[in-house]
């Protein structure tokens, strides 16, 4: 069976940056600060694009929900190897409030549109921690889902899927079509060469907004506060066993 | 990464034009590049420190696989044929490498081997030398310099006279970047006798012939992963037509492209200036004297304002000097400018950022070190300082040499 495959590509503040909360509290500083493609996303690209280049896969669309800036994310997807992008534009004030709930009916509506019967998503987004979309988006669709995934490899009309659960490694096999989200070992991205990159320029981008797929992307949450975790305290040195358990029952924790 | 990267272009009678360094394709070009410096090479250069030269099969791999060794040079060799813009990114982020060594290697092979080869060299020299050069299966290097002649070019000695359809070489190139592992070098010997500006030619010289000997690895006091080579050239035998262009227009050529070779060197400084600068205000908020960390300190604030902003000053006349390759105009002025003031503003930023550090930034485990080391040859290699400010009194018109 031919993958069409659909992949989540969030637009999130890069890894390296020191992340800082806006005075007001509101949320953290965006503005002028390095966003890239969510390094779990990136995964999932990368495990579309080999799939691809297995012939296991036909298409590959990339998909990323949010401002405008997020279809210079969509071209690194397309650098990568997608074949093309959707861009469904949500502004500033919506996405500041723009929930997996509503992401995943936004790529359930996407999976029929495009006759997608994979889609693939990083297990989470490193700005939100949500680890929600792959599940939520199952359950819309009401496919099977295979979470966690550190390995991925086609059968007949299903899935032969590795997840990382504790403990171990579950082996499972899931049928198409059918929702995965890619765990840190699944593979290593491919750095986008500079031919890639020139290419993707020319590359189709469709733009759609929410109201064109007839999701209501209304606030489910309000922010009511944003602060820093607490700064952490000085350590100190202790000379010896003793004194550290005499220090622990001091402050009662043995 | 943020400030939107663009150079005006003030022309009289012209309209101003912008030029971008950072539409998206140059930032995701930047991203591979930093990816490759970060996770590939950076992890070696204690290793290629130690060896006294980098691993040169790796780089280039390394480099090639991202299309990073042919931006700008034309398509039917392998390259990617952009214009000068694209180039910006990849020397910023080549310049973030932890040992200079590398980023000296790797510019004379993209920046200063092939210039001329590109602008006048035949079809069958740019097959033979310039498409594995952008595949990455040859390193090349430049043969300028010698024991008697480097900043005075034309008093170079080496000579390469012709016999039948050949050429003989004999001569000494000293101070030769990439020079015990180059495959082939872009030379500069004079071809006949004559005046000094017209005897001399640039040719492509395999470095695998018979008659070439590695004289010395040269050991310097840093930039330790770039090996630097005194080269012996006796009776080596090279078909004339290895000639770039015309015979008797090296020098010409050279000084064409050696405005390349200063703007790519001065463009490689700003990032990795800043990236000292950063590492010693983080360093310097940590350490405690008289109980208050040093960055609290307002004289050591100021001199690091200071210090990024004759950062910027670089960062600016680079960008300018860029704009002016990508418009096709002369940027031998404002290279020249880029490439002094990038000297003389390294020395200035790792000498004060070492002070800063105190006792540890005279120990081989901090950075700082090492850059302070590797900085120092800024203002001597690719033209020492006193040569550029030679270069701009003659386009200021009071140097009437």
């Amino acid at each position: 069976m031919s993958l069409r495959i659909l992949v989540g590509c969030k637009r999130v503040i890069d890894y390296a940056v020191k992340v800082r909360v806006k005075p007001d509290h509101s949320g953290v500083v965006t503005q002028g600060v390095k966003h890239s493609l969510n390094p779990f996303d990136e995964i999932a690209v990368e495990e579309a694009v080999r799939l691809k280049e297995k012939k296991h896969a036909s298409e590959i669309i990339a998909v990323s929900c949010g401002p405008a800036a997020c279809q210079e994310t969509l071209r690194t997807a397309l650098a990568m190897g997608a074949d093309k992008a959707i861009h469904v534009e949500v502004s500033e004030a919506e996405y500041a409030t723009l929930q997996p709930v509503h992401v995943s009916k936004i790529l359930a509506k996407l999976a029929e549109r495009t006759q997608a019967n994979l889609i693939l998503v990083g297990k989470q987004a490193i700005d939100d921690d949500l680890n929600q979309t792959a599940q939520m988006t199952a359950g819309v669709l009401d496919w099977p889902q295979g979470t966690f995934v550190s390995q991925v490899e086609p059968e007949g009309d299903s899935l032969k899927i590795v997840r990382e659960v504790d403990g171990g490694l579950e082996h499972i096999k899931v049928k198409l079509p059918a929702v995965v989200s890619a765990d840190l070992r699944l593979n290593e991205p491919r750095y986008a060469t500079l031919p890639n990159i020139m290419k993707a320029k020319k590359k189709p981008m469709e733009k759609l907004s929410a109201k064109d797929l007839g999701v209501d992307i209304a606030a489910r949450i309000k922010v009511v506060n944003v602060a820093e975790p607490p700064v952490r305290e000085a350590g100190a040195k202790v000379e010896n066993v003793d004194e550290l358990l005499g220090k622990l029952k001091d402050l009662g924790r043995i | 990464m943020f400030l939107s990267r663009c150079v005006r272009r003030i022309h009289p009678g012209t309209s101003c034009r912008w030029v971008s360094f950072n539409t998206n394709e140059h930032e995701q070009l930047r991203e591979s590049v930093r990816k490759v410096v970060t996770n590939d090479i950076n992890p070696c250069i204690e290793e290629w420190e130690a060896k006294g030269r980098f691993d040169k099969k790796f780089v280039l791999k390394k480099l090639a696989e991202i299309g990073a060794l042919g931006i700008t040079k034309p398509t039917e060799y392998g390259g990617l044929g952009l214009d000068y813009s694209y180039n910006v990114p990849f020397l910023e982020e080549i310049g973030m490498c932890r040992g200079a060594g590398v980023v000296t290697g790797v510019t004379v092979h993209t920046d200063m081997c092939c210039p001329a080869l590109i602008r006048f060299g035949t079809e069958e020299l740019k097959q033979q030398f310039l498409a594995p050069s952008i595949s990455g299966e040859f390193l090349g290097c430049v043969g300028v310099s010698e024991p008697d002649a480097g900043s005075d070019v034309a008093s170079i000695r080496t000579t390469a006279k012709r016999d039948g359809d050949d050429l003989i070489i004999n001569g000494t190139k000293m101070w030769i970047t990439n020079g015990t592992q180059a495959d082939w070098m872009c030379m500069l010997a004079n071809t006949r006798e004559g005046k000094a500006h017209k005897n001399k030619s640039l040719i492509c010289v395999p470095m695998n012939l018979k008659g070439i000997t590695v004289a010395k690895k040269i050991q310097k006091i840093g930039q330790h992963c770039s090996d630097t080579a005194q080269i012996f050239f006796e009776n080596v035998r090279v078909p004339a037509s290895n000639i770039i262009g015309e015979e008797g227009q090296g020098f010409m050529y050279q000084m064409m492209q050696f405005q390349e070779e200063r703007l790519a060197a001065a463009l490689a400084i700003p990032n990795q200036l800043d990236k000292v600068i950063e590492e010693t205000a983080e360093y310097l908020a940590t350490r405690k004297v008289f109980k208050t960390p040093l960055l609290d300190k307002q004289y050591i604030q100021f001199k690091l304002a200071e210090l990024k902003t004759e950062v910027e000053a670089i960062r600016s006349i680079s960008y300018r000097g860029a704009q002016q390759i990508v418009e096709g105009e002369d940027a031998t002025m404002l290279a020249s400018m880029a490439k002094l003031k990038a000297g003389r503003v390294a020395r200035d930023v790792v000498d004060t950022c070492l002070q800063f550090h105190g006792g540890m930034g005279y120990t081989e485990e901090m950075w700082i070190s090492k850059a302070w080391r590797d900085c120092r040859l800024i203002s001597i290699a690719g033209g020492a300082d006193e040569i550029m400010l030679y270069i701009i009194s003659k386009y200021m018109g009071i140097c009437k040499d």
